[in-house]
């Protein structure tokens, strides 16, 4: 804009100093001429969008809020909906405006003004909204209803109880009989967002509506489509030809060309899936598979969110998509994270006929540079070889084919699936094993997942493994600096070894790390099962040790991960939404804000129950130690008994039942302390017997330091 | 739905940003680069090592990649995550058919209708109209006043003006139960164009055996047509039954014992198209919008479907100083058809030196930033077979993963061929017909069968 450039330019000359920015922002918001105020809009609103702080000329740009250029009101508002919380009192100057806009003739500027205002999220504007809302939402043009039925979900946030007063939800409602498809859609989509809002079900579906919606779902845009699509949902129905009409009606969504109007097409007819004939249901599941799989010729964000959705529709119908093995190959140029995912897919979708096509891949895939898909490869190669037996030999010969080539990082994996493969076929392909195990030190290994994977084959086939000895020599030299996993790994084997194959240098080599088990090692279970075996090899009755320790562990059927049967059920619910792709109902992730404040609301609610938990442990452990302390006590007695001393028995007793009443006493002592309150704890601590009680009360000390 | 979207640079940090929930506080995309780098999945950190939907301290965000730029909404809901990604993409497309081309430049060169466009395409995280030919009825890079709007006539042109304005008036359109297009369009030759367009994407191994291979498919219309036309496509019956089949679940008719049948495994229509009528009365009859657009598309699988180039493909080290790579290709279809603008690209190792050639055809170009080397061919004839000889010098310094590592790189071909698809597909007519205008119109078909993104031959 030449003229003010020049105008600027002669401004700087003659008087106004160079004061920054924001003084010359000032100056063009204020100018005579309207293209350099304009021009100084844009260039403050560009200011705003690198993230610098224009905030400080909110009243200069609020002057400029009355223009009938079109361009320049949004720019205008926008920078409103910004910087509304810094100047909650400057705002209100321009409600004015706003209203008198939502009278426009023109239909834009009235649903721009109602759009608009519903984003000022300054308190006394609901005030102001609540007229021109009302008007809007039955204003003649669509374009303007639609907007004012989102602008509903926008009053609700910021004041929900007006918003009901005001009678909007049901106006909602009855939106959803309107001629418009798109005030339907958003009617609908205003509906359930609300609904998520308060955490309740406003959306009361009925056959009627949904026959309503079933209508205009054809007309709808693809994004009304999924609105009306995910009410459907939700929707429980009543008789068998309503469950036949939505799935009619809602089929020939499967063939839009929006992937998200697709996947909500499929979770409406799975939730109706358990409804309807057998015969019926196989039909559509075959229906189901190609739109299924259509869905991953998207980018690659959006294909493994579906295959993630996949995942879940496979393990509720299993069968669906045996057919389409193919599509789910993986592409050279597919991003990691996909990669992963198709063969996590691939394998569930493996059936006799077509494993030895899946192999081939697996094996090319196991080939590949990246770490990852190679170690994924490898370990979907086993569980195809778990899954399905006619091609578990190719599968083993693959494996074994990979440990020759081998890079030390297919290794690691390598034999966890080795040992995987063993839990199947116990003998079937021992010859095999042994070769790579035989070539195999302990060296080579690294991860402790692998190393207690090698050491279990070592403890169940020793007798076929050579130089056994000299590799339990190996393994008991590092026996300390050992993972606890691979430590108990460990003294399984060598135990077991010392049963089947037995010879003075392993029962050396057994002493020498039963010993070190239970004096140097600090991880409980490992000690723990240490002394168990120690105690079991003590007994000497030889028949009971091998009945123990040598018990056949059961077949491994597969070694692909399910969902249980209840979060499988939450996870069919879950379809489309965030749920199905971290694998949680949507309640485990999702944390409701409760104002602004939201993140110190909960940091408070965390904290009152990390005391409560104390609180528990506290009570928990003056309980047992009560308990403790009773025992104690009969003891003594029992002993003073014995002893036959001279002492009145009355008497003892009656020290006894004080002493124990006092154990119970510190309990509510206790409770009384949490609330508040500080007494003395060691006040009914009286009796010289019960020696458990000073001990108690040295607790509580403790556990009110840590508060 | 989404509660803030936002455009970032190839490193996180933000070029622009919508808010429209305002319930998730800013300092929450200053997290974004971090978990990026902490939730990725690979050794390296680098892109597509990091899942797309990731969750931290209750905010969910959800991103697409796009160029450099990570397109990232962010929601506290259980929202439907695919619907977001969906309209994300979709907002690209839009934003592309604006700027040309979306990046960090255009970004900031062009914000104010930017802002205009995502306040027009969501409101309050619900997505409204993404359809590019609509927003362009209302949303135009020129600015406008309202003067223009106070003549509540409606008519295009102003009485003694030539120039024809268009109005920022209610977009009817939008809300109309045709929302694809508008009333009122004229033009002096009414011209439809089919395009019917398969792009291959195949797999085969070194010894030249189909892994696997997918076809898709899409009939492409590009309609000059005035008034509101009603259109009616009609398909050759064997492929109409086959989209039958797969629409209606029903496995193909094996028992017929036609083994070359082809099968096509789905099909998706523009939103123009009835689906009801499709399915119902087997006919594709629709409104078209203006211009172009995608009517159909399909994915074909054929059983019998032969690699279109048979490569062979050797390589000999020179103890790791000098690499020759042999590489023979051949043009796999009959003498009488012909492929155009074939493009080879061989993998090689990084940072190779003076390459040398010896060919009997194309041309061959070493490019750099690919690691590759290009073979060029601008027509090449059924039944021919050619060769090419490289030789390569290797860096004196070279990690001995780079040199296993382009091996397993496989080789990528692209090309295009006229006259026919391999699907089968034929347009047996289009029927034009507009109630009030009545006007002859004629379209012209044409077919294209080209490679898509991944045509590849592995080389090991």
């Amino acid at each position: 804009m030449p003229p003010s450039q020049l105008e600027r330019r002669l401004r700087r000359f003659f008087n106004i100093p160079l004061k920054g920015e924001n003084s010359e922002f000032r100056s063009g918001l204020v100018s005579q001429y309207p293209d350099e105020r304009k021009d100084t809009i844009q260039r403050v609103i560009a200011a705003m969008t690198v993230g610098k702080d224009v905030s400080a000329l909110f009243p200069d740009v609020l002057k400029n809020i009355a223009t009938h250029d079109l361009e320049q009101k949004k720019l205008v508002y926008l920078y409103l909906m910004n910087y509304a919380k810094t100047n909650p009192e400057l705002c209100i100057l321009a409600t004015n405006t706003f209203v008198q806009d939502s009278e426009d003739p023109n239909p834009l500027v009235r649903a721009l003004a109602i759009r608009t205002m519903g984003c000022i999220r300054v308190d006394k504007m609901v005030d102001y909204l609540a007229i021109p809302l009302k008007r809007t939402l039955k204003d003649d043009n669509p374009y303007v209803r639609k907007t004012a039925a989102i602008c509903v979900a926008k009053m609700f946030d910021l004041n929900s109880k007006m918003c009901i007063e005001q009678g909007f939800l049901d106006t909602l409602m009855d939106m959803l009989n309107d001629s418009n498809q798109m005030v339907v859609a958003n009617a609908i989509s205003t509906l359930l967002e609300i609904s998520k809002m308060s955490d309740s079900n406003l959306l009361k579906m009925d056959s009627k509506i949904t026959k309503k919606l079933l209508i205009t779902l054809n007309e709808c845009t693809e994004w009304g489509r999924i609105s009306i699509l995910t009410a459907l949902a939700d929707y429980d129905t009543n008789d068998s030809t309503e469950v036949d009409h939505i799935i009619d009606k809602v089929t020939p969504q499967l063939q839009h060309e929006n992937p998200a109007v697709v996947l909500s097409a499929i979770k409406v007819i799975i939730k109706q899936l358990d409804k309807i004939s057998n015969e019926r249901r196989e039909h559509l599941q075959r229906r189901l598979a190609s739109p299924l799989c259509s869905l991953l010729s998207n980018p690659p964000e959006i294909q493994f969110v579906a295959l993630r959705n996949i995942r879940i529709i496979l393990e509720r119908y299993p069968e669906m998509l045996s057919n389409d093995l193919q599509v789910f190959f993986v592409k050279y140029n597919d991003p990691l994270y996909l990669k992963l995912e198709k063969i996590d897919i691939l394998v569930r979708l493996v059936t006799t006929d077509n494993a030895a096509l899946l192999l081939a891949e697996l094996r090319e895939y196991a080939m590949e540079v990246d770490i990852e898909v190679v170690n994924r490869s490898v370990n979907a190669i086993g569980q195809l070889a778990i899954k399905i037996e006619q091609v578990s030999k190719k599968a083993v010969e693959v494996l074994y084919e990979l440990y020759m080539n081998r890079s030390t990082y297919v290794l690691e994996q390598l034999i966890i699936v080795i040992q995987n493969i063993l839990r199947r076929y116990p003998t079937k392909y021992l010859p095999t094993v042994i070769t790579v195990i035989a070539d195999l030190n302990f060296d080579d290994l690294s991860t402790p997942e692998s190393l207690s994977s090698y050491i279990w084959i070592l403890g169940q086939y020793c007798k076929q493994i050579p130089h056994l000895e000299d590799r339990l020599q190996t393994m008991a030299s590092q026996f300390q600096e050992m993972d606890p996993l691979v430590q108990s790994a460990a003294l399984t084997a060598i135990v077991k070894i010392n049963l089947t194959k037995s010879s003075p240098k392993i029962r050396q080599i057994l002493q020498q790390i039963l010993n070190e088990a239970t004096t140097k090692i600090e991880n409980a279970d490992v000690r723990d099962k240490a002394y168990i075996y120690w105690r079991i090899l003590s007994t000497d009755d030889e028949k009971l040790q091998k009945k123990v320790i040598l018990k056949k562990l059961p077949i491994l059927e597969s070694t692909i991960e399910k969902f249980s049967a209840p979060l499988l059920r939450q996870l069919v619910d879950e379809i489309s939404n965030l749920g199905s792709v971290y694998y949680k109902p949507g309640a485990a992730f999702v944390r409701l804000r409760s104002g602004d404040d939201g993140a110190f609301v909960d940091n408070a609610t965390l904290q009152s129950k990390r005391l409560e938990e104390l609180q528990q442990m506290a009570k928990s452990e003056i309980v047992n130690n009560a308990v403790k302390a009773e025992n104690l006590l009969d003891f003594d007695e029992s002993a003073e008994d014995r002893q036959g001393a001279q002492e009145e028995q009355e008497e003892e007793k009656i020290e006894v039942s004080a002493s124990s009443d006092s154990a119970a006493n510190i309990l509510d002592e206790l409770s009384d302390l949490f609330s508040g309150l500080s007494t003395q704890p060691a006040k009914n601590v009286s009796s010289s017997s019960a020696s458990p009680a000073p001990h108690n009360s040295g607790n509580h000390e403790d556990l009110l330091n840590l508060f | 739905m989404a509660s803030v979207v936002y455009f970032l640079d190839s490193r996180g940090r933000p070029l622009l940003h919508r808010d429209y929930k305002w319930d998730i506080p800013s300092t929450a995309i200053e997290k974004f680069p971090l978990l990026l780098l902490n939730n990725s999945i690979g050794q390296s950190v680098d892109e597509g090592s990091t899942i797309p939907v990731l969750n931290d301290n209750g905010i969910n965000y959800v991103y697409l990649l796009h160029k450099d730029l990570y397109i990232l909404a962010l929601t506290r809901e259980d929202a439907n995550v695919f619907s977001i990604l969906c309209y994300l993409d979709s907002m690209v497309k839009v934003l592309e058919g604006y700027l040309k081309s979306l990046e960090e430049e255009s970004i900031r060169d062009n914000f104010s209708v930017i802002y205009e466009l995502l306040d027009e395409m969501m409101d309050f995280g619900i997505s409204q109209i993404t359809d590019q030919k609509i927003l362009k009825e209302y949303i135009t890079q020129e600015s406008f006043t309202l003067n223009t709007l106070l003549h509540p006539s409606g008519s295009k042109k102003k009485p003694g003006s030539t120039t024809v304005f268009k109005q920022r008036v209610a977009p009817s359109t939008v809300t109309n139960a045709i929302s694809w297009r508008s009333p009122g369009i004229v033009y002096k030759k009414n011209e439809a164009y089919l395009d019917v367009v398969e792009a291959i994407d195949m797999l085969v191994n070194s010894r030249g055996q189909l892994l696997s291979s997918e076809i898709h498919g899409a009939i492409k219309l590009k309609s000059f047509l005035s008034g509101m036309p009603e259109l009616i496509l009609g398909l050759n019956e064997k492929f109409m039954k086959s989209c039958l089949n797969a629409v209606r679940g029903t496995p193909g008719n094996v028992s017929e014992g036609d083994k070359k049948s082809i099968e096509v495994e789905d099909l998706k229509f523009h939103q123009c198209v009835r689906l009801g009528k499709f399915e119902s009365e087997k006919m594709i009859s629709f409104i078209p919008p203006d211009g172009e657009c995608d009517l159909v598309s399909y994915r074909v699988h054929s059983p019998v479907l032969k690699p279109l180039f048979l490569i062979d493909y050797k390589v000999r080290n020179h103890s790791n100083t000098r690499l020759e790579i042999m590489l023979k290709v051949r043009a796999n279809f009959k003498s009488r058809v012909s492929a155009r603008k074939l493009e080879i690209r061989i993998p090689v190792p990084r940072d190779i030196d003076s390459p040398k050639y010896h060919y009997n055809k194309g041309t061959l170009k070493y490019v750099p930033n690919e690691s590759v080397i290009l073979w060029k061919f601008r027509k090449i004839d059924g039944g021919k077979e050619y060769v090419m000889i490289a030789e390569l010098l290797l860096p004196s310094v070279s990690d001995d993963g780079e040199l296993e590592k382009f091996k397993k790189i496989p080789i990528n071909l692209k090309f295009e061929m006229q006259g026919f698809v391999t699907s089968g597909l034929q347009v047996k007519y289009l029927k034009i017909r507009e109630p009030k205008m009545n006007y002859q119109s004629y379209p012209y078909v044409r077919y294209i069968t080209k490679s898509g993104d991944s045509y590849e031959v592995r080389t090991n």
